[in-house]
């Protein structure tokens, strides 16, 4: 095999896929690290190229404007702005990559948490010359919210401050200890050059004295998933499958994606809300029997016994079941342009269950720049993050979103238009004690800490 | 009995699926959830490689029982031969109900006027959304891929359009999480894609590796084409070739299947999907960079059209 054949081959091999966000202000260099992942790892097409550059001439600039790469709609492009979430994908031989881009400006917030609510891993950017700023902290404290497993931080322009190890370790060691206060699992510091293309895919000879992996690298190599044993089962029933054939006359299927953990034949499980019990009989993996199966896997469950189970119950092991409640105490994210009210008749959408709801009240907003909390606000608007106690008209099995993100969240919506009005994660904000956050912060309010 | 995933190897936990599993999986929650929320959902399906693959995995998400929903073709008139005679196949096949939207009786009617490029593909936009208010269809499945184009990058898997099928970019909904929000007024419909987060590359190994039959076309063969627009058309009573184009024979095959009047054939010797994946995943060209001539009629043409209320 010559060389060429051998990258192909091993392209083409089974690989995983992993999903992660970008954050960063417009003049980080967001664009840029994004254009170089997508540009040394092969994945420009010639065709694309070639579109940016006619576009870029069209427009009087000289060199091709690598921004056009990702700005796709008519009034990016006229503005020179990214308005929305962008899904951008490529590949190298070792794993499969969604990437969602999202914009830095204005309406940063909702769009970082749509981009961090699936993703795996956030990488977040900072102008080495400018260090930790309000914008860093504020990425931060989406994906501790978010709870976004990975993240990292990219040390932009080092070419800038003479790739100077003092000036990544100080940043690195500032952001390590804001971020850990609040909860985030696992952060890598990489000094990086966007520009230059050192320690984004290629490793750099300017810094020798950096010894951990490249961007690609660590994306590469991160675990995409976790311990099942750290998760307990979660099954919500999407649809009932019920040929009544001829040749399937009593087939009784519940179909789902596991939410979270594994499910085993013979398993004793409880249906939620409404508490009965029976046995998993058999799990159909699209067509294959198998005796696990585990999360995100689109399965078909059959049970032991012919219960009254349809769309929105939850199927979850007896000995690990949640337990229902229609009182919700959560953060949201306000994503809509209209305000969102204490005594605001809303539907809330969990998992594969819709009811209806009200909001009783808001204790709390959040501002994400010094984590400072304003109490009784009376109101969110888009892009606040802010405490709600729900309640709801029919019990919910709601998990914390500390424990699954996928059981934990749910949306908001306005039942006049369909609008979503807010991302929800049940339970406590940030995986630390209010106490730590409030010292590490060092906040000055007497009030203390909700979040 | 086994387990179905592929467990990969490597740093990877045992449980990790692979990258066809992942985009199986997640595909397959979204056709379900569309079933549980919409009354009258249906699949566009064009007979193309990306509607074969949405009907696989539908056939999958409802096994043992019948697919619910129905397909719906907007016929341009200009069609291969070869992708009819498999439409009418599978609809045969699995027992499903077809809806045909035809452009040629748009143009026979007078409601619609042939262009002078002779494009159908922007003609389709009005038999395809007057089809969705008079079947009233609430849900409408589309095959489009966020790799394909920056537009499309820009969509959800779950896309409102109002009573006009219209999209506005600016008042899309956020979506989070794996909470599709279908919400609609009666009079509106949502576009559901649930490919959006497949590439080319992983449709085709998807395809190999289910054994998916398609459309003799997308194999190398000789065929009577001719060059337009730096593209090798297909000869054929549509309207090619005019007086100053010429007609050879050349060994050709299509990446994708569209109207004649636009799809371009590309050279190739790959008769056999691992030779088509190679030669995919080696190409330096996008799907439709390689063959749309509409795509190419200005820098927001995808865009345009989707506004309009086309995928």
């Amino acid at each position: 095999m010559t060389r060429h054949t051998e990258e192909l081959a091993e392209q083409l091999s089974a690989t995983t896929l992993l999903r992660f966000a970008t954050a960063g202000s417009v003049d980080d260099g967001k664009s840029t690290l994004v254009g170089r992942l997508l540009h040394d790892s092969k994945s420009i097409f010639t065709d694309q190229l070639e579109a940016v550059e006619q576009a870029s001439l069209g427009r009087g600039q000289e060199a091709p404007d690598l921004a056009l790469l990702t700005d796709g709609l008519r009034a990016e492009r006229e503005q020179g702005i990214t308005i929305d979430v962008a899904y951008r994908y490529f590949a190298t031989p070792r794993r499969r990559f969604i990437l969602a881009d999202t914009p830095g400006h204005v309406q940063y917030t909702r769009n970082m948490v749509t981009g961090a609510s699936t993703a795996e891993l956030a990488v977040v950017l900072v102008d080495a010359r400018n260090g930790v700023v309000e914008q860093t902290r504020r990425h931060a404290a989406v994906a501790a919210l978010l709870r976004v497993p990975h993240v990292v931080l990219a040390v932009n322009k080092m070419d800038l401050v003479d790739y100077a190890e003092p000036v990544f370790a100080a940043i690195a060691e500032e952001f390590t200890a804001y971020a850990a206060s609040l909860g985030v699992p696992e952060i890598t510091a990489i000094p990086i050059s966007a520009l230059a293309g050192d320690n984004v895919v290629k490793p750099s000879s300017h810094m020798d004295w950096y010894g951990g992996p490249t961007v690609l690298e660590h994306l590469e190599t991160v675990p995409s998933t976790h311990d099942l044993s750290d998760c307990k089962a979660r099954f919500p029933v999407q649809y009932v499958i019920r040929p009544q054939t001829t040749e399937h006359p009593d087939y009784r299927g519940y179909a789902g994606q596991i939410a979270s953990g594994a499910l085993r034949v013979g398993e004793a499980v409880t249906v939620l809300p409404s508490g009965r019990t029976s046995t998993i009989a058999g799990i159909d993996v699209l067509g294959k029997s198998a005796d696990i199966a585990w999360a995100p896997q689109s399965v078909t469950v059959r049970l032991t016994d012919d219960l009254d189970i349809s769309r929105g119950d939850l199927i979850a092991p007896s000995a690990d079941a949640p337990a229902p409640t229609q009182d919700v105490l959560a953060t949201v994210c306000h994503v809509a342009d209209s305000a969102l009210v204490v005594g605001q008749r809303v539907l809330l959408k969990h998992t594969t269950r819709t009811v209806k709801a009200i909001v009783k009240e808001i204790p709390s907003r959040l501002t994400l720049d010094d984590l400072s909390q304003h109490p009784e606000p009376g109101q969110l608007v888009a892009n606040d993050i802010g405490r709600v106690v729900i309640r709801t008209a029919e019990p919910l099995a709601l998990d914390a979103y500390a424990d699954s993100r996928r059981t934990g969240s749910f949306l908001l919506i306005d039942p006049a238009d369909g609008t979503t009005l807010a991302a929800g994660m049940a339970g406590d904000a940030f995986a630390v004690t209010a106490e730590a956050v409030a010292e590490a912060v060092a906040v000055q309010d007497d009030e203390g800490w909700d979040f | 009995m086994t387990t179905a995933a592929t467990v990969t190897e490597g740093t990877d936990s045992p449980y990790a699926l692979s990258h066809l599993d992942a985009l199986e999986s997640e595909a397959v929650h979204i056709f379900r959830e569309v079933a549980g929320e919409f009354e009258r959902p249906v699949i566009l399906f064009s007979g193309g490689k990306d509607s074969i693959l949405m009907l696989h995995l539908a056939l999958k998400a409802f096994a043992p029982a019948a697919v619910p929903f129905s397909l719906l073709h907007v016929d341009t008139g200009h069609n291969f031969p070869e992708v009819l005679d498999i439409r009418d196949r599978l609809v045969a096949e699995h027992g499903l109900r077809l809806h045909v939207a035809s452009v040629q009786d748009y143009i026979d009617s007078g409601a619609l006027r042939e262009r002078p490029d002779g494009l159908r593909n922007p003609l389709q936009t009005l038999p395809l959304t007057e089809k969705i208010q008079a079947e009233r269809f609430d849900a409408v499945f589309g095959g489009g891929r966020r790799d394909e184009e920056k537009a499309r990058a820009k969509e959800r898997v779950f896309s409102l359009r109002d009573e006009f099928s219209q999209w506005d970019p600016r008042r899309q909904r956020p979506e989070l999480w794996q909470l599709y929000n279908g919400r609609h007024a009666p009079g509106e419909h949502v576009r559901v894609f649930p490919l959006s987060n497949w590439t080319e590359l992983d449709v085709w190994q998807y395809i190999e590796r289910e054994q998916i039959e398609l459309p003799e076309i997308y194999f190398a063969h000789e065929r009577e084409v001719f060059k337009r627009s730096g593209m090798w058309l297909t000869a054929g009573e549509w309207g090619g070739p005019k007086d100053s184009e010429t007609v050879e024979t050349r060994q050709v095959r299509y990446r994708t299947v569209g109207d004649m009047s636009c799809t371009g054939a590309v050279d190739s010797d790959a008769t056999t999907l691992e030779a088509v994946i190679t030669e995919i995943a080696a190409s330096r060209l996008t799907e439709r960079g390689a063959t749309r001539a509409d795509d190419k009629m200005s820098e927001a043409a995808m865009e345009d059209r989707k506004r309009e209320g086309y995928f």
